[in-house]
């Protein structure tokens, strides 16, 4: 066992885990926060994904030991405060989800393309959501929202990152 | 099914106001635990307090409405739709109420989401409560102000004075509403005047599930609880010979290593638990687990063998279906111009929903809750009362957002997997499996074999035509109903002369029981799924020897079925398909009624090296009254989905008991670059309502093989197949 500080949407928190426990665990187990989901275990859904310095990772299979005190880890508790990021809105506006289980995966893997890709072709979100399997097949309501979300945030380029 | 289940939700569905109607009644997730300290810390767990003018409507006096979901939500918009019934009627905004998915308690009656039933079952049921709820609000405030009922009216929570600005609130006029007699029969409001059913009205729960606040049963978190991974038998059946539990219980975290028992509905086998204080700590110390298993019959277990009893079996006919039978098949083929024959393979499969089965379970002395994701509440406690020798008033059940289910969540072998835990610690215990247990322990849809048989006469008229079902019963496995020397009625589904009134003057229907221990289950459509590939493909077999167009082939033999005709002819408009077909393009077509709603396809494919791709698909779903047409719309999308993933991804395969896929690895499902464009149109129509979350799959993969056929002659007559590369 060994203690971590890790920075996670905005917050510092002590744990006190084995150093090979995966963030996904430490975030749902220690924290307490449930938003980042279980699915595979074995990085191949993406349902666990967090960002970590504003790119895509999988906690699922991100030991804790790899994450430096100073890096900035956030999960979709942390993206807004009143659910009010273009990407989670247009997903509200297309209605996206349907179990929703996948979703936060989805949503943080698209605010992370959008963030470096402001006009993402067809091609690019199929790249950068080839990681994230939903299988409830809500594909093409995810592509539609995420056409709509870059739209709002060339449109309203504050809200493009808190 | 679905009558009886009318006539039981009619006659539950009566109209009582409890004994103490004014008196303020909590009903809701009253935690086993009062009393101890221990409170449920994630669950929506406020009493629900108010008067409860029946089991599904709860108002108190600050007029707040809460509405009962006794269908659970696994992604096909129950939270919505079933509230919605009510809240039509009632005239209140879904976004002035609370939802809460009810508890299994019998008062709620049938509470299993499942054959895409909720809406059809529940239609006029529900709406009549919340019709009976209004006019006792309404005759209440007519009371109050001594004018005629007529001169009052309600909207989005309130009672109104005709033509004066006087108006009363729902929650002003609760108590005294309580107290008066039920109409026997409220007025139900004409379709026309709908506000909410039929408008795509966006769905309540949705922020809550953008924003990582909706609660999951893996997110349910219970003080004092432990988490338990298990270890399953490789070989799915087997008994614990011994185990060495030291390095795990030795492993940080780690506070029980226990034997336990998976309870299927048709056999008991062994595992061994790790109980720790984090889940991970629990998976680690699994790993250090070592277990010798005695297994030996288990590892005869092979779906290979099981097939080829499946081909041994289509040789001969199995027992008929009575209903379905027509004239003389052996006469028809005997005198044919044409004889056809053809078999048709489906593959095991697993539903691999997004969330893997898991449940919390606290079983104490002579009472236990459960927090979990299930379909079917009601069953639940049937089950778990038995299996713990308990009453069923002392089982609660409390249901949370389901990350999917497609069946699997009505097999409860998980829950019971966590009550026998609790019941050995006396503490609650949270039982996550892992996607690998998903994947391999099964219960698994079953593998089937359709051979068909078909004959034409010189003018290309089908004369006879012949479906013999061969494979594995549900009904007889999971429901242990003996079949003897009859076909298995569930597994007629989407061919049964209901669902599919091809005017064929010949007809037989057939079943031949093969049975196996693989643990099966209804998966998304049931045997829909695995007969339509069959039959459809078939037919479009059928118009190719006739020299005929699928598309007309099929209206002509539909020609008496104007729902099934309006659905072809709208899918001929909205894929261009006369023309297509014109410029030598690849499309396939396929129609099937499962469930009460007619849906069909037409995939659109394009040669591509020695395979080929899916360039489009486009769809018509008749599901009689649309309540959410978007929701229609993401069902189906959703059905296409998972339908071309069954057709061209992996199966499920058993060698010597051990299933050989594992995870999203080897049991690959759809990604987002490889989902084909998708049209879809709802036929609206005051036809009753139809099931929404399964129709639009059994025609996916017929369609497709058509579509494959016509692209590069070849006939997939085996699931699942390489669209790479098609021989
Ligand atoms: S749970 Fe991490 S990728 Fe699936
Ligand atoms: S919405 Fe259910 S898995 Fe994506």
């Amino acid at each position: 066992m060994g203690k971590y500080s890790i920075k996670l949407n905005g917050k510092k928190h002590l744990v006190d885990v084995a150093s090979d426990t995966p963030l996904l665990w430490v975030i749902r187990d220690e924290i307490g926060m449930t938003g980042t989901k279980f699915g595979c275990g074995m990085g191949l859904c993406g349902a666990c994904t967090i960002l970590l310095n504003g790119k895509p990772i999988r906690s699922c299979s991100t030991p804790i030991s790899t994450i430096k005190p100073e890096d900035k880890l956030v999960s979709i508790e942390g993206i807004s405060s009143n659910t009010s990021h273009p990407v989670q809105l247009a997903w509200i506006q297309e209605q996206v989800p349907q179990c929703g289980y996948c979703q936060s995966g989805q949503i943080l893997a698209v605010a992370s393309l959008l963030e470096s890709n402001p006009n993402p072709t067809d091609a690019d979100i199929d790249t950068a959501l080839a990681g994230n399997i939903c299988r409830c097949g809500t594909y093409q309501e995810m592509r539609k929202a995420i056409h709509s979300a870059a739209k709002s945030m060339q449109v309203n380029p504050k809200t493009k990152s808190k | 099914m679905s009558s009886l289940d009318m006539k039981q939700s009619s006659r539950r569905d009566f109209i009582k106001i409890s004994a103490q109607a004014a008196a303020f009644l909590a009903i809701g997730f009253d935690s086993l635990a009062n009393g101890t300290g221990v409170k449920v810390k994630k669950m929506p767990h406020e009493p629900h307090i108010g008067v409860e003018i029946n089991p599904y409507v709860l108002i108190n006096e600050s007029g707040k409405v809460t509405l009962f979901n006794a269908r659970p939500d696994m992604g096909q918009g129950t939270s919505q739709s079933i509230p919605m019934l009510i809240a039509e009627e009632l005239e209140v905004r879904l976004d002035q109420v609370e939802i809460v998915t009810s508890d299994g308690s019998d008062k709620f009656g049938s509470q299993m989401s499942g054959g895409s039933s909720s809406v059809s079952t529940r239609y006029l049921p529900m709406r009549t409560v919340g019709a009976a709820v209004k006019e006792m609000l309404i005759q209440a405030a007519a009371n109050q102000w001594k004018v005629p009922v007529s001169a009052c009216y309600a909207k989005e929570g309130r009672v109104y004075q005709k033509n004066k600005s006087i108006s009363l609130g729902y929650g002003e006029l609760v108590a005294s509403a309580a107290k008066l007699p039920v109409p026997k029969n409220p007025t139900l409001k004409n379709p026309a005047d709908f506000t909410q059913i039929g408008k795509s009205i966006p769905r309540p729960e949705v922020p809550s599930k953008v924003n990582g606040t909706a609660i999951f049963g893996m997110d349910v978190v219970i003080p004092g609880m432990l988490y338990a991974s298990v270890a399953h038998a490789p070989s799915i059946h087997a008994k614990v010979k011994s185990y060495q539990g030291e390095k795990a219980i030795a492993s940080p975290g780690v506070k029980f290593v226990l034997k336990t028992e998976r309870k299927m509905p048709h056999a008991s086998t062994e595992a061994v638990a790790v109980l720790a204080d984090s889940y991970y700590s629990a998976l680690k110390g699994k790993r250090l687990l070592d277990i010798q298993w005695e297994s030996a019959e288990a590892e005869t277990m092979n779906t290979d063998k099981y097939f080829n009893q499946l081909h041994e079996a289509g040789k001969s006919s199995g027992f008929e279906y009575k209903e379905s039978l027509k004239g003389d098949v052996e006469q028809a083929f005997s005198s044919a111009k044409q004889v056809l024959e053809a078999s048709y393979q489906t593959p095991f499969l697993a539903h691999a929903a997004m969330e893997p089965e898991n449940a919390t379970v606290y079983v104490q002395d002579g009472k236990v809750e459960v927090w979990a994701p299930v379909q079917g509440p009601d069953s639940l406690v049937t089950e778990l009362a038995a299996y713990l020798g308990l009453k069923k008033e002392q089982v609660k059940i409390n249901v949370t957002f389901l990350g999917g289910a497609f069946g699997r969540k009505a097999y409860y072998d998980y829950v019971l997997e966590a009550a026998h835990l609790s019941k050995q610690i006396n503490a609650p215990v949270k039982v996550v499996w892992t996607r690998e247990d998903d994947i391999q322990q099964g219960p698994f849809r079953p593998g089937m074999l359709s051979v068909l048989k078909g004959s034409l006469d010189a003018q290309g008229i089908v004369t006879g035509f012949e479906h013999k079902m061969n494979g594995a019963s549900i009904l007889n496995q999971v429901f242990k109903v003996p079949l003897g020397n009859a076909p298995d009625p569930w597994a007629e589904e989407g061919i049964n002369l209901h669902d599919s009134p091809y005017a064929f003057p010949n007809r037989r229907n057939s079943f031949s029981l093969i049975s196996t221990q693989i643990p099966i289950l209804w998966w998304r459509s049931v045997y829909a799924s695995n007969n339509l590939f069959g039959q459809e493909s078939f037919i479009d077999e059928l118009a190719h020897a006739a020299k005929k167009d699928p598309l007309e082939f099929r209206l002509e033999l539909l020609k008496d079925s104007p729902r099934f005709v309006a659905v072809l002819k709208k899918l001929g408009e909205l894929s261009h398909y006369q023309q297509l077909k014109a410029q030598g393009k690849s499309i396939g077509i396929a129609i099937a009624r499962s469930f009460s709603s007619i849906c069909a396809h037409a995939i659109l494919v394009e040669k591509q090296g020695a395979g080929v791709t899916i360039k489009k698909v486009y769809s018509v779903i008749d599901c009689g009254v649309a309540i959410n047409p978007r929701n229609i719309k993401a069902q189906v999308q959703s059905n296409i989905t998972m339908g071309l993933t069954a057709a061209i991804k992996n199966e499920i395969t058993v060698v010597n008991g051990q299933t050989q896929q594992s995870n999203f690895h080897d049991y690959a499902v759809l990604r987002q670059g490889e989902i084909p464009e998708m049209e879809i149109f709802v036929m609206m129509n005051n036809e009753a309502p139809g099931g929404v979350g399964e129709p639009g799959l059994p025609p996916v993969a017929p369609a497709l093989c058509n579509a494959v056929f016509l692209a590069t002659g070849k006939r997939v007559r085996k699931l699942p197949f390489d669209i790479s590369q098609v021989s």
